[in-house]
């Protein structure tokens, strides 16, 4: 396949994706065939563009919240201070996965009651663990020579953990928070049970009025940020790799 | 000598101390969806039952604060653990006023707390043990022997989330072996369909990206999303095949649930068999091309076993995932504990919730240790076999 062809095609999702969003009216002859009597063809309860960007702000600010957490976590625990804290927080990591999202979702509820709460908890649980396992990787397998050379160059351990060690975990960590935002797009729809406004709303409508054109739209844009975000993460990490001499599986 | 402190008990102790004096042991309800009262651990149980648990929490957390013997820490948790898994259906029959049918008790975040900071507390002396496998799995049997034994004896009978069960006995077997088949039939059907698929792209590299993309494509539509664009193909091969209906194929239900888990499932199966397989070393490849090995014969008996702890790998994530995801079939009427989940969102009533929620997590956490047992196992087994 030519070079350019997948730039091309993201572009075309894009604005595919924009269009719609912004005025899903066009889109109608498309999705009428998936209605039965007459029912709404677009998303009628809310606008999708304004159902998107609340998407967006949840996904960000778990996603900002968990990488500042997980990264301070797993810089702790491999200081020698912290080393303690190691074996039992690799196993904490592999025991939180298996809590199932809408457990962590329905059982957040009592706590802090309905809305987007519930949902930021649960995003920023499962943001967690991805990003520390990464940031853990990151800085446990620095080559042993270059930190023994910043140490030669007398840095202190501060200077060695921000201009070393950080920058070259960074795209490590960053294949970790790219992982942990397409989780947490498709785990936001799921907040939609709780009630939070999130593109869920939109999928859920869909389900309890048996109305297949809005489970369509509400799952296809969730799945082409998804696509689309992946895919700048990537590129954001291959350029820092490429820049910290570092090779990306 | 010196005292010196262990830098997770200074931890599992101020957790300890916040969860035993400050929040709420265990929460009263007039009836199961009022709000509730908070009851501290002396007001929730007898006074010298209450002073006792009291009593043995500051031992136990005072073994975590100092550094003692791993096996004094392991019985001081345990102990804990026990005392409170007993008296929280104490503190259910004593806050229940006789007679009363409408009243809930339910273990409040003070309870779950402790429970946290002493689990965390054995699971860090595990680790430390390092123990074998089987061990790992005998604790697990043994914690669920011991929690069914409770179960059985009725001592949590007073308690909220059994009486919801109590209300529901039949319905929650029903549902549980449903979402139990939902999500070890989805995984079979991966790894009947995923293996052979995973050996083709391993073989054939041009299939291998196109292959991943569409799989990964896949795993970027939210599951319920995908549950519900299953409903409407499966609703048209139930009414346009013959014998399809017959075979329990319908547009809502189990079918539509069962094929998207299907669908998810495939990624990490599949990816971890090409994994798996490109990982295999070519030494062990060309000694046995030059034994005269056919390709059937090095596949089966070269390949695949050098590969399968990373396969294994592949079916751990599936299995955990599946369990997890199955409690969203409930929103498209497949059944599974997700039923109750729901049922409760609705009725904000939280040990409706809870009564599905915990045994989801059970089963997702015995999976996975289980399953990272077995992995562990063939791994190391198979490193002896090739040293």
């Amino acid at each position: 396949m030519k070079a350019w062809f997948p730039s091309l095609l993201r572009l075309a999702l894009v604005v595919l994706l924009v269009a719609f969003v912004t005025s899903p009216g066009w889109f109608e002859p498309l999705l009428k065939p998936l209605t039965e009597n007459n029912a709404p063809v677009i998303y009628n309860q809310g606008s999708l563009l304004t159902l998107t960007l609340l998407h967006l702000r949840i996904v960000l600010i778990a996603t900002v919240a968990a990488t500042v957490v997980a990264v301070a976590l797993a810089i702790l625990v491999t200081r020698p201070a912290g080393a303690e804290f190691l074996p039992l927080s690799r196993s904490l990591v592999n025991i939180g996965q298996t809590f199932p999202p809408v457990a962590v979702l329905a059982l957040a509820v009592p706590a802090v009651g309905f809305g987007e709460k519930p949902t930021l908890i649960a995003l920023f649980l499962y943001g967690l663990l991805p990003i520390f396992e990464n940031a853990l990787t990151g800085l446990t397998t620095l080559p042993a020579n270059v930190m023994e050379a910043a140490r030669g160059a007398g840095m202190t351990g501060w200077q060695r953990l921000t201009k070393v060690e950080l920058p070259l975990s960074a795209p490590i960590i960053l294949g970790g928070i790219r992982l942990s935002v397409v989780i947490s797009l498709a785990t936001a729809t799921i907040g939609s049970t709780v009630a939070a406004k999130t593109l869920g709303e939109v999928i859920i409508a869909g389900l309890l009025s048996n109305n297949l054109a809005f489970i369509l739209q509400g799952g296809l844009i969730v799945a082409a940020l998804a696509v689309l975000i992946y895919d700048g993460l990537s590129a954001v990490e291959r350029y820092t790799a490429r820049r910290m001499g570092r090779e990306v599986e | 000598m010196q005292i010196r402190f262990d830098k997770l008990g200074v931890v599992i102790a101020a957790i300890v101390a916040y969860a035993a004096f400050v929040a709420p042991f265990a929460t009263f309800r007039a009836n199961r969806i009022v709000p509730g009262q908070a009851r501290s651990i002396l007001e929730a149980l007898p006074t010298a039952t209450g002073t006792l648990l009291l009593a043995i929490i500051v031992a136990a957390a005072l073994i975590a604060l100092f550094k003692t013997p791993l096996v004094l820490r392991l019985a001081a948790s345990v102990v804990v653990l026990a005392a409170l898994a007993l008296l929280i259906g104490v503190a259910g029959t004593f806050l229940t006023p006789a007679g009363d049918t409408f009243a809930r008790v339910s273990p409040a975040s003070g309870f779950w707390i402790l429970i946290f900071a002493f689990t965390l507390l054995v699971a860090d002396v595990l680790t430390r043990l390092n123990l074998s496998p089987l061990a790992r799995i005998g604790v697990l049997v043994v914690a669920a022997l011991a929690i069914g034994l409770l179960l059985i004896s009725g001592r949590w009978d007073s308690l909220s989330i059994l009486k919801e069960y109590a209300n529901r006995a039949d319905s929650f077997w029903a549902e549980g072996s449903k979402h139990v088949t939902l999500a070890l039939g989805s995984l079979a059907a991966a790894v009947i369909i995923g293996l052979p698929l995973g050996i083709l792209c391993h073989r054939v590299e041009r299939l291998r990206a196109g292959v991943l993309n569409v799989l990964n494509i896949i795993q970027t539509i939210p599951s319920i999303a995908l549950f519900g664009l299953l409903i409407a193909p499966l609703g048209w091969v139930a009414t346009h095949v013959p014998g399809a209906a017959a075979l329990g194929i319908r547009g809502i239900g189990t079918a539509p649930a069962f094929v998207a888990l299907f669908l998810y499932s495939l990624l990490p199966v599949v990816a971890n068999t090409v994994v798996g397989l490109a990982g295999v070393p070519r030494a062990a490849n060309d000694a046995a091309r030059g034994m005269g090995m056919t390709d059937r014969q090095r596949l089966f008996g070269v390949e695949f076993p050098l590969a399968f702890p990373v396969i294994l790998t592949g079916i751990r994530i599936v299995l955990v995932q599946n369990i997890g995801l199955a409690t969203i079939a409930a929103l498209i009427g497949g059944g599974g504990f997700g039923v109750f989940v729901f049922q409760g969102v609705g009725q904000t009533a939280m040990d409706l919730v809870l009564l599905g929620a915990v045994p989801t997590v059970a089963l997702a956490f015995a999976a996975a240790i289980i399953l990272d047992a077995v992995i562990e196992m063939t791994a190391t087994k198979r490193r002896v076999e090739t040293a």
